[in-house]
């Protein structure tokens, strides 16, 4: 069973368009607040009417306006687990799952109820009601709700955004003992990068209502095809970028010329408009890489370069290090590159003269068109 | 003393309420979503007997259910006359009482967490369970308070009862026509009797109406998030 998409709807400050197609495995939808992830999925769950276009369920389509279908958010068989609290607080655990079992007989939403109790380990808590549990009992009661009616697929809309942090990870693990077992569409919406990498199988990447991205994830990282997915996938280093030569641009912001690698090029196409590195793809000299050696072994792709320091900024585990290259920076100077590197590493160099030798690898370059 | 004018304004009052809560939800819930100018009229038609003075609004019932009115015409024909029967001042009582119910049975709704009705819809639920499990229990508090408003009203109601049910003592002779009535008679003993009466009842109720938000408050902390 696949769920395929392609709708367009207007919204205040953006028009929302978005083609995807989900099968058995998840599909995680990342963007920053405010890009239509919300509002993708009530168009799927029947709550939001799109202007245009076709969603259809396997077999059947629940919308399309050329055929003037709009199937009823009850009859989709589409399970949403809402952003916040969306558990009846006038029902007990058990009455919230049983909502969605009406009309079966009484023996068989017994057994369901049984079976998604256990599944998302509520025993004991049955009789309790909503404001009696945990963020993270409320989210699992709301997810054993939307699934013993056994939905074709599963819409999760930031499931874990409301959580604090030493409950996040215990309902991260249900959502992803759920979709192991789900083996139908699902889409999980949010805006944290790791929680899309550790959920998803696939990434959309949502930027102002247009897809910026859609594929398997570690392509997406590895190679965003688009200046937006690489933002939004959390890459620090961009710059505009110009072809000069047959495997060589020129990054404009960094004031370099780069070799690149020719499956970046072919990638991109013939008019790369932009290059990006991740800020942990960045080799410095006597740590990562033997400047003897890389030079011996080919001049066109060195992409190595005197770099200082205009800052420095620690986090418990890592450094990051905003890079000037090419001269001492004045006084007030910008950085051109942020890199990040663990503190064991960094102790390994922070105490070298300057300027440190970096390397843009040309493997770890990516271009993008747009 | 006759004690009539306590039962009949209590009959009438109950039987009115009752009406007016199934009437006042029906028309709150038909309303529910619906939007353009047309809605402004219909709310503007339902809200007119709160700000009629009582006797227009007893007039145009009278006309309404005098012998040549349209619905005069009709009970008459099945054999009835509601002008100054008992009836008249339940119908009398459910009109004026009605807009006090309708509005805050849609204020109750409005206030319903729409997601809740959202995640309903999802979970295969119909429209009408989804207004009768899901918004009916959630607004129940606001629209009990607004039952004891249209129970209130309806047993301060004189205008509109004296227009189209008269002063027949023991039959629409309610408290407050008996009081106006035993005034213009000289009768004060009688008419401070009934008025004492009149404000223990409205007193009981307005402090059934305060326990009741009270609750209503404390029953909405506790379901609300954490």
């Amino acid at each position: 069973m696949a769920l395929t998409v392609q709708i367009t709807k207007r919204l205040p400050e953006f028009e929302l368009e978005v083609s995807l197609m989900a099968a058995s495995e998840p599909v995680a939808i990342l963007g920053p607040s405010g890009a239509g992830k919300s509002m993708l999925l009530g168009c799927i769950a029947g709550i939001v009417r799109p202007d245009r276009g076709r969603i259809s369920l396997g077999e059947r389509a629940l919308f399309d306006t050329e055929q003037h279908i709009q199937v009823p958010a009850r009859e989709r068989r589409v399970g949403v687990l809402f952003q916040g609290d969306s558990l009846f607080p006038h029902r007990t655990v058990a009455e919230n799952i049983a909502f969605g079992l009406h009309g079966l007989p009484a023996e068989e939403r017994a057994r369901r109820m049984a079976t998604w109790v256990e599944r998302t380990h509520l025993r004991g808590l049955e009789h309790r009601r909503p404001r009696e549990l945990s963020g993270g009992e409320q989210q699992r009661t709301a997810l054993a709700r939307a699934l013993a009616t056994e939905p074709e697929a599963l819409l999760l809309d930031e499931p874990l955004s409301a959580l604090d942090t030493h409950l996040r990870g215990q309902v991260e693990a249900q959502l992803q003992e759920t979709f192991a077992a789900f083996g139908r569409p699902a889409l999980l919406v949010t805006h944290n990068i790791e929680e899309a990498y550790r959920l998803g199988h696939q990434l959309l990447v949502l930027s102002r209502g247009r897809v910026a991205a859609f594929g398997p994830k570690e392509q997406i990282f590895r190679r965003p095809p688009t200046r937006a997915a690489a933002q939004l996938t959390g890459c620090k280093n961009l710059s505009q970028a110009r072809m000069v030569a047959d495997g060589q641009i020129e990054a404009a912001d960094w004031s370099c010329k780069l070799g690149i690698a020719p499956e970046s090029q072919s990638a991109a196409g013939r008019t790369p408009a932009f290059v990006g590195i991740r800020a942990h793809h960045l080799e410095f000299a006597g740590v990562d890489f033997d400047e003897a050696s890389a030079v011996s072994s080919g001049s066109a792709a060195r992409n190595i370069f005197p770099s200082w320091p205009v800052r420095v900024s620690e986090t418990p585990f890592r450094v990051t290090l905003f890079l000037r290259l090419h001269e001492a920076p004045a006084d007030g100077a910008p950085h051109h590159l942020q890199a990040e590197v663990y503190k064991e590493k960094w102790r390994k160099f922070r105490d070298r003269p300057l300027p440190w030798r970096v390397r843009l690898a040309p493997e770890a370059l990516f271009l993008m068109p747009e | 003393m006759d004690w009539s004018p306590l039962w009949i304004s209590l009959a009438t009052s109950i039987t009115a309420t009752i009406i007016t809560l199934a009437a006042g939800l029906a028309a709150a819930a038909w309303r529910e979503g619906r939007k353009g100018p047309a809605m402004a009229l219909v709310d503007g038609i339902f809200l007119l007997p709160l700000v009629l003075p009582p006797t227009v609004v007893g007039f145009f019932l009278l006309l309404l259910f005098g012998r040549n009115g349209p619905l005069g015409k009709l009970f008459l024909r099945l054999g009835a006359t509601i002008v100054f029967s008992w009836p008249a001042t339940v119908i009398a009582a459910a009109v004026v009482s009605f807009p006090l119910m309708y509005l805050t049975a849609r204020a109750a709704l409005e206030q319903v967490e729409p997601r809740l009705l959202q995640a309903a819809r999802t979970l295969g639920a119909t429209e009408r369970r989804v207004f009768r499990e899901v918004a009916l229990p959630l607004a129940w508090p606001g629209i009990l308070a607004g039952t004891i408003l249209a129970f209130a009203r309806s047993l301060g109601e004189f205008g509109a009862t004296l227009m189209l049910a008269g002063n027949i003592p023991g039959r629409t002779a309610t408290i407050p026509i008996a009081i106006y009535f035993a005034v213009e008679a000289n009768d004060v003993r009688t008419a401070v009797a009934w008025c004492a009466i009149d404000a223990c009842v409205s007193l009981a109720l307005l402090a059934a109406l305060y326990y009741w938000t009270r609750t209503q408050r404390s029953l909405r902390a506790r379901w609300a998030r954490r």
